[in-house]
């Protein structure tokens, strides 16, 4: 069994949708004009929000700070354009909640240029090195965007052998990934370069779905004899590019339940976190734009997008030739993972890997049916639960059962369980609901 | 283009969803089941028909009955009924009085799933349970087999009245288990692969069986592990039990070819209710379900085990759920490596 699963390359079960990439895999990556006001949410990525150090009225330069970080574990925004602050307040989340952000009105006769500083980053201490990514606002853009400089914050007697780069792209419809790796090639081999040195590591490996032959190709033929890089081709399988899968897919080793990458010696970074990291010093850019997929079936003109930060969802998809009469659902991230649109108006963010217009056909939900025990989730789980079981304990709300035998809180709601259940069973959102009240009774008790 | 918003759905994540659903999964055994089904009808006759229609009334009778009046178009939509009374109807002797036939699979659904809280709750396959109960309460008439004969005769046993046993008027004879039993009488291996003996209705063509079971595979519908871990086991126990004394114990191929085996195999045991859930779980099923039947049929007093077999093994499910929850990823690793 072991030796097979070496062989396939890949961790064991999962599920595999069509990946519908064709729309867009071939595009080359285009930049969408600017518009003319710019919303920066102040908590988009993990952890504490970012401080404003702006108010209304004030001028700022595109790749300017607007925001400081609010903690260890958070990161500065930059103005994604030169122009005015208009305001800092409630403003509309993708979501449909309003959040705190800083509003920004474009200067329309600006050429939103920027001079190149680049910055030495042979010389920096690691500490120094990671003051420099939080103040950069570098957070992973495979979709968490959680604070890039917390993971090379390595403690005192942990070691860093491996820096794994998640190149996968395992959701459905996204191709940003699969573009840079093509596109920007030499890029990602020197950023990640400049993160293998910064932390000790001995070698480097770029895990890519198999489905990417050119990105495998792009990468292996830019890789120059004795670098201590390697691309591993991938099962083409979902969710392959979670964090801890493709740890087991590459190395065959599971991160134990609890324990962060770190703990088995290696540090994973998404394919566009590396490239930012290398813009930054390369150019001295900050995180202020990111490479967006628009695509699905509800889009006319799908493309692969350099989408300033902060932009709206609307312009986005205007660009791409607006939406269909017969989308049913925007999404912002894959179609596993990612969220449903409430408001069109809402802000790309920096975690915002792709906008999905899915139609009646994606959307559609089966008539549910009572769970006939068919065992598919078990088979479909990557983390080996039982989701058939979580579903029906849910339903009697015996969470605490859930927790305790059955280790619910291990689930990472990939999906699986739920894009595999021929009754319909929402079994994610069963797991959800216990998560949650678990995690609120916890509170309680301290 | 986009100055009409489009009315935006939300809804939580994953946003796609695989095509097959639970009525599709039906269907699939519908058509897994049909040649075999022809084959029993084409060598029992017309009677063979009018049986399997009295099971599945008698099914869907009860299914729609106990549905509440609002959801019945649910409860019947997902072809489960149709198929428990299809199944049964399978098992049954071809020249069965129609009513026997029709309170079958009256007690199939209704005690069989019903009562247990509908699909998905019952613990016993329910097409077994209606077996069952036939050949507990009518011994006789569940165990007069005839003989493959002229497709337009209908045996006037059929149309026995209520409470009243026919008599059987078409040519009786011993179904291959019943003439190996008890005679030590072998059954040509080219009448069990394609039918051509007496026997249950549904059970007795076994290459219309498989090639059921392959297209169910292939649509994966089907869990592999379940019939190739009880025909596995069952041509190893009977083997070795052949080898000791080859006058007085069957074959492997007789074993695996005979009676219910391959529809109870391939049909029966991988019903997805009744079977554990997970891959560890699967395997001691199946091999505690071959081991069972070929000792109830070498050992016990019954020619034909299968049925008990699995509704033991049925009962036996939710224990070996327990037992066989699978480790989950990143836990307990020292024990694994």
């Amino acid at each position: 069994m072991n030796l097979f699963r070496r062989l396939s390359n890949s961790f064991d079960h999962g599920v595999f949708p069509h990946h519908h990439k064709e729309q867009t895999e071939q595009l080359a990556i285009q930049r969408l004009p600017f518009g003319k006001r710019f919303v920066i949410p102040l908590g988009q990525h993990v952890g504490a929000p970012a401080k404003p150090i702006v108010q209304a009225g004030d001028a700022v330069k595109r790749g300017q700070m607007i925001a400081e970080p609010g903690g260890f574990v958070s990161v500065a925004l930059h103005s994604p354009v030169t122009g005015r602050v208009t305001g800092v307040g409630s403003e509309r989340y993708a979501d449909g909640t309003f959040q705190e952000a800083i509003v920004i009105e474009a200067d329309q006769y600006d050429a939103q240029q920027m001079e190149v500083h680049p910055i030495d980053w042979e010389s920096l201490s690691i500490e120094a090195f990671i003051s420099e990514m939080q103040k950069a606002g570098i957070v992973g853009l495979g979709g968490a965007a959680f604070p890039c400089h917390v993971k090379y914050a390595i403690p005192d007697g942990n070691k860093i052998r491996y820096l794994l780069i998640n190149g996968a792209e395992c959701e459905p419809y996204l191709t940003n990934d699969h573009r840079q790796m093509v596109e920007q090639t030499e890029a990602l081999l020197y950023g990640a370069e400049i993160v293998r040195q910064k932390l000790g590591a001995e070698e480097i490996v770029i895990g890519v779905e198999k489905n990417k032959p050119d990105a495998i190709k792009a990468l292996q033929d830019a890789i120059k004899p004795g670098q201590p890089i390697r691309v591993m081709p991938l099962e083409v399988k979902y969710p392959q590019g979670a964090e801890k899968m493709l740890i087991k897919s590459v190395f065959g080793v599971e991160v134990p339940a609890g324990k962060l990458p770190r703990d088995v010696e290696v540090a994973v970074n998404n394919v566009g976190t590396i490239i930012a990291i290398a813009e930054y010093f390369q150019t001295g850019k900050p995180l202020i734009e990111r490479v967006v997929t628009v695509s699905g079936p509800g889009v006319s003109y799908p493309a692969n997008l350099i989408v300033p930060l902060g932009t709206s969802i609307r312009e986005v998809l205007d660009y791409a030739g607006g939406l269909t009469d017969e989308t049913r659902q925007v999404v912002l991230g894959g179609p596993m993972m990612g969220d449903s649109i409430a408001d069109l108006d809402a802000p790309m963010l920096k975690g915002s890997a792709g906008v999905l217009a899915l139609t009646e056909n994606e959307t559609g939900r089966p008539q549910e049916y009572n769970c006939i025990r068919c065992g598919r989730c078990v088979e479909a789980c990557p983390y080996f639960l039982n989701p058939a079981r979580f579903a029906r304990l849910a339903k009697a709300r015996m969470f605490e059962e859930m927790a305790e035998t059955y280790k619910v809180m291990d689930c990472v709601e990939c999906g699986c369980c739920t894009y595999s259940c021929p009754s319909g069973i929402p079994i994610v959102q069963h797991i959800r609901t216990a998560k949650d009240h678990l995690r609120s009774m916890k509170g309680k008790v301290q | 283009m986009t100055q009409k918003d489009p009315k935006l759905l939300i809804q939580p994540g994953p946003q796609l969803r695989q095509q097959m659903t639970t009525p599709v999964v039906m269907r699939d055994v519908w058509y897994a089941l049909t040649p075999a089904t022809l084959a029993g009808i084409w060598f029992f006759g017309l009677g063979a028909f009018l049986v399997l229609l009295a099971c599945i009334a008698g099914a869907v009778l009860v299914e729609w009955y106990f549905a509440p009046e609002e959801k019945r178009g649910y409860f019947l939509g997902d072809g489960t009924a149709i198929l428990t009374g299809w199944l049964l109807g399978l098992t049954l002797p071809p020249a069965l009085p129609l009513w026997m036939a029709f309170l079958g699979g009256v007690v199939a659904v209704g005690i069989g799933k019903t009562i247990w809280g509908g699909m998905g709750a019952n613990i016993f396959n329910p097409a077994l349970v209606g077996r069952a109960f036939l050949l507990a309460t009518f011994p006789i008439a569940m165990t007069t087999w005839t003989a493959p004969g002229d497709f337009f005769t209908i045996p006037s046993s059929l149309f026995a009245l209520p409470l009243m046993t026919g008599v059987v008027d078409t040519v009786t004879q011993a179904s291959p288990l019943g003439m190996m039993k008890f005679e030590h009488i072998d059954t040509p291996f080219i009448d069990l692969l394609f039918g051509n003996t007496s026997g249950s209705l549904g059970e007795t063509s076994g290459l219309l069986l498989i090639l059921g079971g392959i297209y169910l595979w292939w649509r994966r519908d089907l869990d592999w592990r379940i019939p190739v871990g009880i025909i596995g086991t069952a041509v190893i126990f009977s083997l070795i039990l052949f080898m000791v004394d080859a006058d007085r114990y069957p074959g492997p191929v007789f074993t695996v070819f005979s009676g219910g085996m391959l529809l109870g195999a391939i049909f029966m045991a991988t019903d997805p209710v009744t079977s554990p859930l997970t891959r560890k779980g699967t395997w001691i099923f199946a091999i505690g379900i071959g081991l069972l039947v070929v000792l109830i049929r070498v050992f016990g007093g019954f020619p034909e085990g299968i049925m008990y077999a699995i509704l033991l093994m049925n009962a036996a499910t939710p224990l070996i759920d327990m037992y066989t929850q699978p480790r989950v990823f990143g836990r307990e690793l020292d024990q694994n490596e």
